[in-house]
């Protein structure tokens, strides 16, 4: 049951059929960033309302969504998003990526990999790659139109010149189908390979910029790059100190005033499923604790 | 340890109840009435009302007292109910010049028909603490004039029409056509209702530095105050089935119209510009600080060179919106571990590769001290 005096997870009918006829053109321009009729939700802006009103638009009464926040299911605002679906729509949750149809995240995508018929939701800032070389909105969608850029270009050879690599982490520009360079939102670089011809539906909400924009399945995704400094992700000299997972995200955990550091998934699924598939096997071998 | 870190579902209810016990305040003291809140917090209320864009006095009292007057608090409740209020269409323009007037003051001139009304106003108060205010003092009340007010009270700027003086104000193509800005994206440029829309809801700290800015000679443009006014008006609307407008009800406005110099460009004469200010209940302030900023984002129009911060209508419009400011400020609270996990890689990284670059001729130093 949902929330008695409001609309099915919140939104009146009218504003979601916006909404996805917005997606339905996002989903048919790849990358190409759709202007909204953004709704002001009870969450503030920068918490993914853009997101939000996504997951608002598709959800259905036999979704499952999970809800993640720098990869994990437990971050406060995650729980906080989580909550005010099952409050307003009354839909099963779930952490484990593999149950869900829909995953609304901020900042990550899910090491477990994605399959057909599941939608990613992503929560968007400035939904705009080029802002940070022309802050005129007027000018980057003339840009964009004209397949004008050579500033992105000039931005990260800048970095090769100074740093002698791309010294960008995260938010790292992608070329979408050939097309429309796009901002993947902040999720760090090591996440861009996911986007490259992901089997499910990857929407982007930005809802104080009012823009939406899709990555359809199994579209190219190619992150920007030079032939000499080709395109390549963080990797850690260590493995998770929980699961022992080599090949995910590791957040760093300061555990005592001597900055001691611990080096841990940040998908909390994806190591809480490696531990619990490790014990499963080994059952009388202790994991790390 | 590791789940120390995270937040939790139970942290955060526990947040929720001790926000609400610190919203109630200690219990020895009477807690306040909505009435209360409307009645001797007015302006708090009218501010929360313009900036929240919904006209309901009882609910930004509610909004007030929730958000423990945190004004940018209480503008988000009301800006999250109204979200989720049915639109049945639009109202017919409102007249301010059939407005039942409480005040209405003109700079430009000395008595004009109707004549300045100051109605009630800080403006000649000395600014000294009323200690009496402290107790529970009964008040007298105010003195009715012997007449009441004139029934024809024309606004300044239609004077200036009148004889050409002023530029005549231009409606929109189409009159159904009224941007909303509550629903359609900002385009650039903006038409002028999206405009002085989204200044109207705009936050009234940043519409006052921003027109102060202005009168400091970063987009100056020689501003009067042709008049203010203040006072209800009526509200009609044309019902579908009716077809003819009928009255739904009455709200309090305050109405600004700046006049400005204008020297006149190669199809124009000079003649005074104008530059437009509205808001719901009392809101003087932001009234003239909306008039001076509409006035100067009509630079382009008017074949004024931009030159200013004010007269940047995506600087400005983007970011005069409180709401949308505030949640993006505030938001760099929510955790960012991810991001910054892939900083703390890179800064290393270029602090190795630093390093490795100073310390290669200086290894063999290093290795005769040892």
């Amino acid at each position: 049951m949902h929330e008695p005096g409001y609309n099915f997870a919140y939104l009146d009918e009218q504003t979601k059929r916006m909404i996805r006829r917005g997606l339905l053109k996002a989903v048919a321009i790849p990358g190409h960033q759709v202007p909204f009729g953004s709704r002001e939700m009870p969450l503030p802006y920068g918490w993914g309302t853009g997101g939000i009103q996504i997951t608002a638009a598709i959800l259905g009464r036999s979704d499952v969504l999970k809800v993640i926040d720098q990869g994990a299911d437990d971050t406060t605002n995650a729980v906080s998003i989580r909550r005010f679906f099952a409050r307003t729509a009354g839909v099963r949750t779930t952490e484990r990526t593999r149950e869900a149809t829909v995953i609304q995240t901020r900042h990550r995508i899910p090491e477990t990999p994605l399959t057909e018929g599941q939608t990613l939701v992503f929560q968007v800032p400035i939904p705009e790659p080029l802002r940070w070389m022309e802050a005129s909105e007027r000018e980057t969608r003339a840009m964009h139109a004209l397949q004008e850029y050579g500033v992105m270009r000039v931005s990260l050879y800048e970095d090769v010149a100074r740093h002698g690599r791309i010294a960008k982490t995260y938010d790292y520009p992608v070329t979408v189908n050939e097309r429309y360079i796009m901002s993947p939102s902040p999720i760090p670089k090591f996440d861009n390979p996911k986007l490259d011809r992901n089997p499910a539906l990857q929407l982007f909400g930005a809802g104080r910029e009012r823009r939406l924009y899709a990555v359809p399945p199994y579209t190219r995704v190619k992150s920007l790059d030079f032939e000499d400094h080709p395109f390549h992700v963080e990797t850690w000299d260590q493995p998770c100190a929980l699961c022992g997972s080599t090949t995910s995200f590791l957040d760093e955990i300061i555990t005592d005033d001597a900055g001691t550091r611990m080096m841990v998934c940040s998908d909390t699924d994806h190591c809480t499923q490696r531990r619990a598939e490790a014990e499963d096997a080994e059952p009388m071998r202790r994991v790390a604790s | 340890m590791y789940v120390a870190v995270k937040g939790g579902e139970r942290a955060i209810l526990n947040s929720h109840a001790l926000l609400e016990e610190t919203r109630r305040g200690d219990t020895a003291h009477p807690e306040l009435t909505l009435a209360q809140i409307r009645e001797q917090l007015g302006l708090a209320v009218d501010r929360v009302m313009t900036e929240g864009s919904l006209y309901d006095p009882d609910l930004a009292a509610l909004a007030l007292k929730q958000a423990c007057g945190d004004v940018i608090e209480a503008v988000f409740l009301l800006r999250a109910y109204r979200t989720t209020l049915p639109r049945f269409g639009l109202s017919e323009p409102v007249d301010t010049g059939r407005m039942a007037i409480r005040r209405r003051i003109s700079a430009t001139f000395k008595d004009l028909p109707g004549g300045q009304v100051l109605g009630p106003t800080f403006d000649y108060t000395h600014r000294l603490i009323d200690f009496g205010l402290a107790g529970t003092a009964d008040r007298a009340d105010a003195p009715t004039a012997p007449t009441p007010v004139d029934d024809s009270m024309p606004r300044v700027t239609d004077i200036l029409d009148s004889q050409s003086l002023i530029e005549s104000e231009r409606p929109e193509p189409d009159e159904r056509d009224v941007p909303d800005i509550t629903r359609d994206p900002l385009r650039f440029p903006a038409p002028r209702g999206a405009r002085l829309q989204n200044l109207a809801r705009g936050d009234e700290g940043f519409l006052l530095s921003l027109g102060y800015s202005t009168q400091r000679g970063y987009g100056r443009n020689h501003p009067f105050v042709g008049e203010v006014r203040l006072g209800e008006v009526a509200v009609e609307f044309v019902p579908e089935e009716l077809g003819f407008p009928i009255e739904i009800g009455e709200i309090t406005v305050t109405e600004c119209q700046m006049v400005n110099h204008f020297k006149g460009s190669k199809t124009q004469p000079p003649q005074f510009t104008r530059g437009y200010g509205l808001t719901f209940g009392h809101c003087e302030r932001k009234a003239m600080s909306m008039a001076l900023v509409d006035r100067a984002l009509r630079g382009r129009e008017l074949g004024e060179a931009p030159e200013a911060p004010v007269q940047d209508e995506e600087f400005v419009l983007y970011h005069c919106d409180n709401i949308q400011a505030t949640g993006f400020v505030e938001h760099l609270k929510l955790p960012h571990y991810v991001d910054f996990q892939s900083e703390l890689a890179m800064v290393r990284a270029l602090r190795e590769a630093v390093a490795k670059a100073t310390s290669a001729p200086s290894a063999q130093e290093t290795a005769d001290h040892a």
